[in-house]
């Protein structure tokens, strides 16, 4: 019984948003009070329906219903609850739900957090979202229902496969499709603008706050999925362009593109129908992403199910999509206007430039991700696209990207002198060339990649303590001044410093980590960076749902005891798979990771063994954190929480004078 | 600065910049493609030597053998019509099987051997890689044809 009411709640949500999808755009278009006041309504009941449909499903899996097919294809009756709940999403029916769910919560969320702004502007945008739900409903209630019966019962589940039966998996994909489909808002928000013919400073202001909250989503979500991966595949790296990293990795780019893009618009006016493109592109790519891992044409651990029929449908709906937002930006984007007006060398132009570059990042995965599939679709054999490609495309382009972005907040806005920046700068590029230039020799090893990684990093810190220095330092009251910046402009500087933090662990865990594969019987001894790591056998152990072997190894470093780590190898009961549980002692500085190859056969307890040393691995997932905080610190400005209903033209004379 | 010239400035900056970034894609991919081929093609010397490729099919029954030293690793891959020996030294991925689907990249040595440094199982136990799939369809196809006449 309760999975046919959650069945029928999702067709009931398809027509709640059949109905906002349409009759509030009307509405605008009329200039009906009533039919655009019937948006926040819609979208309250659409959320009401789905997270009655979620809780339906939820409900199947914690009470062990295998009578539903997807419950008994992604659970198990000695699955632990909070595994079963987040088997939830752990397939392809289940995430879609999410999905929907996700959105429908998005749309809520503007629904509430709109009161200032104009009714015909929130129901367009509020249109705009119950097209996209429209879209995943159908594909939903059409190809992919998690509520479709299975009869006669299954006795027992086929069990959720053992990699996602971890805590980071948990919080992973909803984080992830938070970010995801945020940028349907900003997406929602674009369309509005252009559907109303009114893309201003106001729009962008509006759009910004949205746009770097899923932002901030996305990134906390990529971050979380590489360290998953680094600690659960048991082979300690931590990203490996795979198509569905790749996929998530498009969207972050482009979205970190238009919160610049976005800013620029909302300042100076400047970009405007850049920035509505990029928009369009980020979640059309967001839906890409979906295709791409859901339609099951790229293999991945993520890839759940290889239907034709999803693929043609997933295809089509990002057909419509893009089609329609560029035949709207086709027919608009002429009456937009060119906005403010910059040199060549100005803050507007380094920013833009970095657009570009972010944006040809982007398209270069996109190539490397898809490259392999064009090719088999069009007869010339299987291949596919390593990350030695990656690493050649992106590294040129990170580089002028990062020097850029040191310079970007010092640069003034409309104009500015080539040769009074570079004098400004000078002391913070020679002190960043000097300490890339010793720092590896005080690591014990210089190559030029190691040298380069780290000029970038303190370039970014240099430029950032010197504008920090310009701005706050002054003979007046420091504290005044400290208190006179906003907190967007402390949010930016705090996302920069990720990156610089993030730069620093991926230069020196590529250039430092030490990796050994290696036999070891009972009471070897392997020393690796300093440390001895002594093997003390394995032992059997039994858990809930799988048996197994837990390793015990000792680390010393000069005869002094470090830690004791437990690596396993597990058994799953049901589905048989093997899975390798990595032991990892986390540090500042480095990670000491162990984990079990296989037993040798015909000796006596031996085992390979992997051990690896990673030095300053964590700042790669801590410099995403920062990212994050930083776009949460932008986002608390007071500027956005001007709730009044002042009109549009109103603020922009304001900003104008406060910019000028 | 005039504007126009200004503008005729951008799109330059632009389209250099742009041909930069195409020249990059496609230098890079003509370097780090990796083909595919079946262990019949390559039997049949169709791979390219001294190249690094990728070769698919399921590991054969009773060919995985350990060396002393724990870690190295023979056995060979087969599309049921033909079978390339590959030596791999490293751990093995959690779901490589005998029997079971595997991609493995790597050269083939002028002794016939693949030398693999990459060896793939993927996560699911009833999966099996696309490339594998391929190669025993390929082998079925052929032998299929050899029979009919």
């Amino acid at each position: 019984m309760i999975p046919e009411i959650g069945h029928f709640s999702l067709i009931v949500a398809l027509f709640i948003a059949v109905c906002l999808g349409v009759l509030p755009i009307i509405g605008a278009a009329r200039n009906n009070a009533v039919l655009m006041a019937i948006a926040r309504p819609l979208a309250y009941g659409q959320f009401l329906f789905l997270v009655i449909a979620l809780g339906c499903l939820t409900y199947a899996f914690v009470a062990n219903d295998f009578s539903v097919l997807y419950v008994a294809q992604h659970s198990n009756s000695q699955l632990p609850v909070i595994y079963r709940i987040s088997a939830v999403w752990g397939g392809h029916e289940g995430s879609l739900l999410l999905w929907a769910f996700i959105l429908g919560g998005w749309t809520l969320a503007v629904a509430i957090y709109s009161r200032h702004l104009p009714d015909e502007m929130v129901a367009r945008v509020l249109g705009v979202m119950g097209f996209v739900a429209i879209g995943f409903l159908l594909f939903m209630l059409l190809t992919s229902n998690p509520f479709d019966r299975l009869l006669p019962a299954a006795a027992d589940g086929r069990d959720l496969n053992p990699l996602l039966q971890d805590p980071g998996l948990v919080i992973h994909p909803p984080m992830l499709y938070m970010g995801y489909v945020g940028f349907s808002v900003a997406f929602a928000f674009a369309l509005a603008a252009l559907l109303g013919g009114k893309l201003d400073t106001t729009w962008a202001r509006w759009s910004r706050p949205w746009t770097t909250v899923a932002w901030v989503f996305m990134t906390l979500g990529i971050a979380l999925g590489s360290w998953w991966a680094y600690y659960e595949l048991g082979w300690g790296g931590w990203w490996f362009w795979d198509p569905v990293e790749n996929a998530s990795l498009m969207p972050w780019l482009l979205g970190t593109a238009l919160i610049h893009s976005l800013a620029v618009t909302e300042k100076r006016g400047a970009f405007k129908s850049w920035t509505v493109l990029l928009a369009i592109a980020a979640f059309s790519l967001s839906l890409l992403g979906t295709f791409l891992v859901r339609s099951g044409v790229l293999t991945s651990v993520h890839s759940f199910a290889a239907d034709p029929k999803r693929g043609i449908f997933i295809l089509s709906f990002l057909v419509v999509v893009i089609g329609v937002s560029l035949l709207l930006f086709a027919w608009r984007a002429p009456k937009v206007g060119l906005g403010g007006k910059f040199d060549i060398l100005s803050r507007e132009s380094l920013l833009l430039s970095n657009n570009v570059l972010l944006s040809v990042a982007a398209a270069s995965v996109f190539i490397g991700t898809l490259y392999p599939l064009f090719m088999d679709a069009l007869g010339f054999g299987k291949l596919s696209v390593g990350p030695p490609y990656f690493h050649a495309v992106f590294v040129p382009l990170m580089v002028p990207m990062i020097l850029m972005m040191g310079l970007g907040p010092l640069a003034r806005w409309k104009k500015i002198g080539g040769l009074e920046l570079a004098k400004r700068v000078r002391w913070a590029f020679l002190s960043a060339l000097l300490i890339a230039l010793l720092l590896p020799f005080a690591m014990g090893m210089w190559t030029a990649m190691i040298a380069l990684g780290l000029l970038l990093a303190f370039w970014i810190i240099a430029t950032m303590l010197l504008n920090l220095r310009e701005r706050l330092l002054g003979r007046n009251d420091f504290l005044q001044r400290v208190r006179n910046q906003s907190l967007s402009y402390y949010g930016m500087q705090l996302a920069h410093l990720g990156v610089a933090v993030f730069i620093i662990g991926v230069t020196l865990v590529k250039g430092y980590e030490t990796e050994r594969d290696v036999r070891m019987d009972i009471g070897d001894t392997v020393s690796a960076g300093g440390y001895v790591f002594r093997f003390d056998g394995v032992r059997e152990i039994e858990g809930p749902n799988y048996i197994g072997g837990r390793g015990h190894v000792t680390v010393t470093r000069n005869g002094q005891a470090v830690t004791e780590l437990y690596p396993e190898k597990r058994q799953y009961n049901v589905s048989g798979m093997p899975m390798t549980e990595a032991a990892i002692r986390t540090g500042l500085l480095r990670d000491l990771y162990v984990s079990l190859g296989e037993p040798i056969p015909g000796s006596n307890g031996a085992w390979a063994v992997r051990i690896y040393i990673k030095p300053f691995v964590d700042w790669v997932w801590a410099g995403c954190v920062l990212m994050a905080l930083g776009g949460i610190l932008a986002i608390s400005d007071r500027r956005y929480r001007i709730h009044s209903k002042r009109s549009g033209a109103q603020l922009d004379t304001a900003l104008e004078e406060k910019t000028a | 600065m005039k504007p126009r010239q200004k503008r005729v400035m951008f799109i330059l900056v632009g389209i250099a910049a742009v041909g930069l970034a195409v020249g990059l894609v496609l230098n890079a991919l003509d370097k780090n493609v990796s083909l595919y081929f079946t262990p019949t093609q390559v039997f049949n010397d169709e791979a390219p030597h001294g190249r690094s490729f990728r070769i698919g099919g399921l590991v054969e029954e009773g060919s995985v053998q350990r060396e002393a030293d724990g870690l190295t690793v023979n056995f060979a891959i087969t599309d049921t019509s033909k079978r390339i020996p590959v030596v791999y030294k490293g751990i093995l991925p959690d779901l490589f099987k005998e029997g079971k689907g595997v991609v493995a990249q790597g050269t083939v040595g002028p002794d016939g051997i693949m030398h693999a440094d990459e060896v793939l199982a993927k996560h699911d136990e009833n999966y099996m890689p696309p490339e594998a799939k391929d190669a025993l369809e390929k082998a079925a196809a052929a032998n299929a044809a050899v029979e009919s006449k």
